[in-house]
């Protein structure tokens, strides 16, 4: 057994590793240009601060004691660890403040799946500027990387994690409730959605709507239109639409069913497409409430990329171009 | 009309065996051509018509990795592999089963063997929805996992139960098992891959709606 890498693990060989190299010195280059300075935080953190960003979501699978018995963790994702950094080594700093990364990332394996536990993931981190602003920038430097990187298909799905929740709010929906179908939701059971909203005996109309407003996803042309509970949500992409660069408008799809099982997400959340590949590439959004956990109150918006699955939508996207 | 998945851009993963039929039927009432599928029977990729035949079981598979945009499978397999990251789009209605718990008709081995030893035997070719069901209502079971007719195990004293799911129950009474418990009721399912599901909304809204009408 000792001479196989844990499941979930691999080793990197000099052909591929050229490749992935190659690959992120072109997505660096967009970073730093936008004025994003690389930074590396520690792979083990003290259990109790990467317990602060973890309130609401799945904590890190990876336990360990140093020789005085305190717990570490090994990170799960590279945002809490670089809003603790932001917290205390850019206490006074001016902001906003711009950091990316390259590092890899530890997760826990669901069986059957052929899952990594450790992933290298590409990143950014803009914090002290809130949206809609800070999301355009984040927006088009995600864009603007993944084209550096050589994708062409590529698109980026918007949403934003608060509509879906105001809109159970706002037609009576009960917070246990609402948990139950947001959680459907989450695992894209819309099966479920559809049960759960029957068990409510709700107006048909209404049922009718939180059936429907998960499935829209699509161009611009969603965001005619929109009233009622819907009328705000509307009124803020078109807003940020409106903001984008044409280069990066024309890769937004917008989609009213995002949501994310990261539980630190406020706002604008996304996500990266590829036709030549079957899962998301990578994904981001809006955290404005984290930093405060911390102690440094700040707004705040970030993404990460998986880079390996960026390579392997890269390789498909170029044999497909033959 | 002869329209079909691939000149909509999409490849659908149909089931092969119990589904298939009355798969092909809704495929057909919605206009798409199945001719081929159903004169081919060795065939497995129908590339001019965007269909691609599997075990159920493989369709999550295919689904998931994006190989198939849609799929259509069992509700039975979708909870055995419930890790898949697909979309459950639509519940389609046809292949209504039950999920059951059986076993020997009489006084329940089953009963008796928790009362007595603590721990239940199951068979099954569901190992993961017997677990799930056993551990959620408290029960320790061992759960035993076989690849053919599941019927036999509790004849033979490999088990004292099995959970298998039945559609009439026939095989269930011809081999002296009765239905104990009801774990879920299963029909055929429309399932998504989500990168398709956002690329390629306005295909799939098209014939989930069809399906669906």
């Amino acid at each position: 057994m000792s001479d196989r890498t844990p499941n979930g693990t691999r080793d990197v060989l000099p052909d591929e590793m050229r490749e992935l190299r190659a690959l992120m010195t072109r997505m660096r280059e967009v970073f730093e240009r936008g004025g994003y300075g690389e930074v590396y935080t520690p792979a083990l953190e003290y259990e109790r601060a990467a317990a602060r960003g973890e309130a609401t979501r799945a904590s890190s699978p990876y336990r360990l004691f140093d020789e005085h018995g305190n717990v570490l963790v090994l990170r799960s994702d590279m945002t809490v660890p670089i809003a603790r950094m932001v917290a205390s080594r850019f206490r006074a700093a001016p902001t906003p403040l711009r950091f990316c990364y390259f590092a890899h990332i530890f997760q826990g394996v669901r069986p059957r799946r052929g899952q990594s536990r450790e992933l290298l993931q590409a990143g950014v981190e803009l914090i002290g500027a809130p949206g809609p602003q800070g999301t355009v920038e984040a927006l088009t430097l995600l864009c603007d990387a993944l084209e550096a990187a050589g994708l062409e298909r590529f698109k980026v799905g918007l949403g934003d994690v608060t509509l879906y929740p105001t809109l159970l709010r706002s037609l009576g929906v009960d917070a246990r409730d609402s948990e139950t179908i947001l959680g459907e939701l989450a695992l894209g059971d819309f099966v479920g959605v559809e049960r759960e909203l029957a068990r409510l005996r709700m107006p048909d109309a209404d049922a009718e709507l939180l059936l429907r407003v998960p499935r829209m996803r699509g161009g611009s042309e969603l965001l005619e239109g929109l009233n009622g509970p819907l009328h705000d949500a509307g009124t803020g992409m078109r807003e940020l639409l409106g903001m984008l660069e044409p280069r990066t408008a024309s890769r937004v799809i917008f989609d009213f069913g995002l949501v994310h099982s990261l539980g630190y997400y406020t706002g604008a959340i996304f996500q990266v497409y590829d036709p030549a590949y079957g899962m998301p590439l990578g994904g981001g959004g809006r955290y404005d409430d984290l930093l405060a956990e911390f102690g440094r109150p700040l707004p705040a918006v970030g993404f990460g990329l998986d880079v390996e699955r960026v390579h392997i939508a890269l390789r498909a996207e170029e044999r497909k171009r033959g | 009309m002869a329209e079909t998945p691939a000149n909509m851009g999409l490849r659908l993963a149909v089931p092969r065996g119990a589904l298939l039929t009355e798969t092909l039927d809704l495929l057909d009432r919605i206009g798409i051509d199945t001719a081929p599928v159903r004169e081919n029977d060795r065939r497995l990729l129908f590339a001019e018509q965007g269909i691609i035949t599997m075990r159920p079981s493989d369709v999550p598979t295919y689904v998931e990795a994006g190989a198939a945009d849609l799929g259509i499978t069992g509700k039975d397999v979708l909870m055995e592999q419930s890790e898949r990251a697909i979309y459950e789009l639509a519940d389609l209605g046809y292949g209504r089963c039950t999920m059951v718990v059986a076993s020997q008709a009489g006084v329940d081995p089953a009963a008796d063997a928790l009362r007595r030893l603590g721990v239940v035997r199951i068979a099954t070719k569901y190992p993961r929805i017997a677990t799930r069901h056993f551990h959620e209502s408290g029960r320790q079971a061992e759960v035993v996992e076989v690849k053919g007719s599941v019927e036999l195990a509790p004849l033979t004293g490999l088990v004292d139960a099995i959970v298998d799911l039945t559609a009439t129950g026939t095989t269930l009474r011809e081999n002296g098992l009765v239905v104990r418990e009801q774990i879920a009721e299963c029909t055929a399912r429309l399932i998504a891959n989500p990168v398709a599901d956002k690329l390629k909304a306005t295909a799939i809204d098209t014939l989930v709606s069809r399906i669906s009408a």
